[in-house]
């Protein structure tokens, strides 16, 4: 063997292990195996996390397994890269003769291929050569396909096709699979994911990374007019999230919308979600104060830990409140100073039973109002250019599969002949996908194309 | 809560109905008798309509419990996603039995489909609740219809699989002792081996674009509700290992060496990967997916 015929085969084999549909098997198998790792061991943590959970030594035998970011580590980027290479090589190597269908159909079958087929029909006809093969041609265009006429050894044949482009159904299956990926690559190169939260009625300029490294500016200035958190009626399960959210560009208002969860923002490439909420500094509490003696009802309205002077030198302090009890709605505790400054006992009052406080007695009643409890709203904020090209992948992953598994390339030949004593037709069919389908379907064909030779029925013209 | 609402009524007569269509179509294999065949196929498809009377009686109901506003399709938390697979295996099974003739299948398709509906109707919580604002999207719908017929065509695989290998000894057997003539025995009733693996194929083929469909509608969703559509979370990730397993399945179909036994038992491992995904991840993993709680 000399040098180069040696080169060659060692080619030859690297090629095939990577167009070998073993490799494809092994390898969405070791995906799957591995894909777990990541599902039980939390992703991303910090470092005092693992140790608390797994121990110092698991932890450092897990970074160096690359288990803490797993689907990014590198031997699983490298399994996918593979698989990648395994797609294409596997399309390149198998696309040319898928190609020559559509280059060269063979348009005169073979004699093997007419006496071997198993859709087959056998008949003849008394009517001349012309007017059998003109019946035929318009049976097939009408109930099947156009066909194509090869005059050859004195014998007409006649070539009809469908679905040709089934054949393509598995190329586009592993196409959209690198172009998903390709989306995903242009996404995190040149998209990001960060978070901003938002005082109600402030506004930013910036936004944080996800992962708190950088802050990234934005073009325009996002401003949080108001936040909504809303519950079903007589629950703690929450019904509404909501912000209104303005884009100002050079302090110009350009677009407002009110996002909710499931509703996102979109601004120029940049799209903003609901995605949390949180108080932005103390509430204000509005309440009733009544003097037992006097009957005297005055209302005050203060933030939280603020005192509140009464009548006589008495003051009032609300230290604490909830926008729900234990379900029985909003309620505050607060506690009276007298003039020598005793804090007397904390007393709670809920908003929805003003009547409670009255039956305690004591110098002053005190009724809940109402609260208002500044918020500030969390948006997750993205980028991502590269989203439509994987949305494009994910079509072409729902219709290639499609095609590969549901559609076929039905092809049929016809040989007319005149043996001398009458004018004999062969027609024969096959499908590369489904026969017991296409079978079905021939027969049914042919019983058309039977008639149609015997001018039984007549022949649509035109 | 939710056991006094008509819908559960209907559900408590589709068990009924599934449990007698599984033990008739076991007797099928037993007796031999078509009429029993028909019997299980008619309870089969009895308790399929009383439970789309009851999916709709609930969504309905839904409606009337929750208001106008707050009604939504009965497929937001355990106990409606589990009998929702139950209607969806047995709706599928019943096309396909229709289609394909192999009534000695349903034997080994409607055990699944009656777990699903017993565990739904005794131990989940039937209660009707309004969604919590992640979960109000028209995505959900899509996503939901879409992941449980894949989950479905991937049931009937199991269980023509467990045919397949229970069939497949004896047959080889038989063939090596009376050549090509037709089994006798309970075995007999089974379909040849290569028809089961012919039906293993076709309903993965079914199965194999819903789950696809799956999980693209949940990308899609994800994408509009947190800004990425693919964030490696638990539920997500055993959702691709499952696709993983059944292209695996798929390409093997064309490898020698990897059809017949290895094809089955691929088969048998992506629904025990699809159940986990569907299940125990839920019960031992954390994310996104947390309507689960059982």
């Amino acid at each position: 063997m000399t040098e180069t015929q040696k080169k060659q085969d060692v080619t030859d084999r690297i090629w095939d292990f990577f167009c070998s549909l073993k490799l494809t098997i092994i390898l969405l198998l070791l995906l799957s195996v591995t894909s777990i790792i990541g599902t039980v061991i939390p992703q991303n943590a910090s470092a005092s996390e693992y140790i608390r959970r797994y121990g110092q030594s698991n932890y450092e035998l897990f970074v160096k397994l690359q288990f803490t970011d797993m689907y990014g580590s590198t031997w699983f980027v490298a399994l996918l890269g593979l698989f990648c290479v395994n797609l294409i090589c596997c399309s390149i190597k198998h696309f040319p003769r898928t190609w020559k269908f559509f280059r060269e159909p063979v348009k005169v079958p073979t004699s093997a291929t007419l006496s071997n087929s198993k859709n087959k029909l056998e008949i003849s006809s008394k009517d001349s050569m012309d007017e059998v093969v003109e019946r035929v041609q318009n049976s097939l265009k009408n109930d099947f396909a156009k066909t194509v006429r090869t005059d050859a050894d004195g014998k007409t044949y006649l070539f009809a096709q469908k679905g040709i482009y089934s054949r393509l159904g598995a190329y586009m299956t592993h196409i959209s699979i690198i172009v998903i990926l390709i989306g995903a690559i242009i996404g995190n190169v040149f998209g990001f994911k960060a978070y901003v939260n938002i005082p109600e009625g402030g506004s930013v300029t910036h936004v944080t990374s996800r992962d708190g490294s950088q802050r990234i500016p934005l073009d325009f200035e996002v401003r949080c007019d108001n936040f909504d958190v809303e519950f079903y009626p007589d629950t703690r399960r929450p019904m509404l999230y909501a912000s209104d959210l303005v884009i100002l560009k050079d302090g110009v208002e350009t677009y407002k919308k009110r996002i909710t969860v499931n509703d996102p923002l979109f601004y120029e490439g940049i799209i903003f979600y609901q995605s949390s909420y949180g108080p932005a500094g103390d509430a204000t509490i509005t309440f009733n104060a009544t003097d037992n003696q006097s009957g005297e009802t005055l209302e005050f309205s203060a933030p939280l830990r603020n005192r509140v002077q009464l009548a006589d030198g008495y003051s009032v302090i609300v230290t604490d409140f909830t926008d729900n009890d234990r379900n029985f709605g909003p309620a505050m505790r607060l506690h009276v100073i007298t003039p020598e400054g005793t804090h007397q006992n904390p007393v709670v009052v809920w908003q929805n039973f003003p009547e409670f406080d009255v039956r305690r007695g004591g110098q002053y009643s005190f009724a809940m109002l109402g609260f208002n409890q500044p918020y500030f709203t969390g948006l997750q904020v993205a980028k991502d250019p590269g989203v439509n090209v994987v949305w494009a992948g994910c079509i072409m992953l729902i219709i290639g599969p499609f095609i590969a598994f549901f559609m076929s390339h039905k092809r049929i030949w016809v040989c007319i002949e005149n043996n001398g004593k009458a004018i004999k037709v062969q027609v024969v069919g096959n499908a590369h996908r489904n026969q017991a389908g296409f079978a079905l379907a021939f027969d049914d064909l042919m019983q058309k194309v039977e008639a149609a030779v015997n001018n039984e029925s007549p022949t649509k013209e035109g | 809560m939710g056991s006094d609402l008509l819908s559960t009524q209907l559900s408590n007569l589709t068990t009924i109905a599934y449990f007698s269509a599984m033990v008739m179509y076991i007797a099928f294999i037993a007796t031999k008798s078509n009429k029993v065949a028909l019997v299980a196929t008619f309870s089969a498809l009895a308790g399929f309509l009383i439970q789309t009377g009851a999916i709709g009686m609930r969504w309905y109901e839904s409606y009337a419990l929750l208001g106008s506003e707050h009604g939504r399709a009965p497929m937001t938390n355990m106990y409606e996603s589990v009998v929702f697979f139950a209607w969806c295996i047995v709706g599928l099974y019943l096309a396909m039995e229709w289609k394909y003739k192999y009534r000695a299948v349903g034997a080994f398709v409607m055990p699944v489909a009656v777990w699903a509906m017993l565990w739904g109707q005794m131990s989940l919580n039937k209660s009707i609740d309004p969604l919590v604002p992640a979960l109000q999207s028209n995505w959900l719908t899509y996503h939901v219809i879409t992941c449980f017929i894949g989950y479905a065509g991937f049931a009937i695989a199991f269980g023509v699989s467990i045919m397949f290998l229970i069939k497949i000894g004896s047959e080889e057997r038989h063939m090596k002792e009376h050549g090509n003539t037709p089994m006798g025995g309970v075995l007999g009733m089974l379909p040849p081996t290569r028809v089961l693996d012919d039906y293993n194929y076709k309903a993965i083929m079914i199965g194999f674009p819903m789950l696809t469909l799956g999980i693209i509608t949940g990308a899609a969703w994800a994408f509009y509700a947190w800004g990425t559509y693919w964030s490696w979370d638990p539920k997500e990730t055993w959702s691709l290992i499952v696709w993983f397993i059944y292209a695996a399945f798929l390409h093997a179909r064309f490898t020698r060496g990897w059809a017949g036994r290895k094809a089955a038992w691929l088969s048998i491992l992506g629904f025990a990967a699809t159940m986990f995904c569907y299940l125990g991840v839920n019960l031992y993993l954390s994310g996104l997916h947390s309507y689960g709680g059982v």
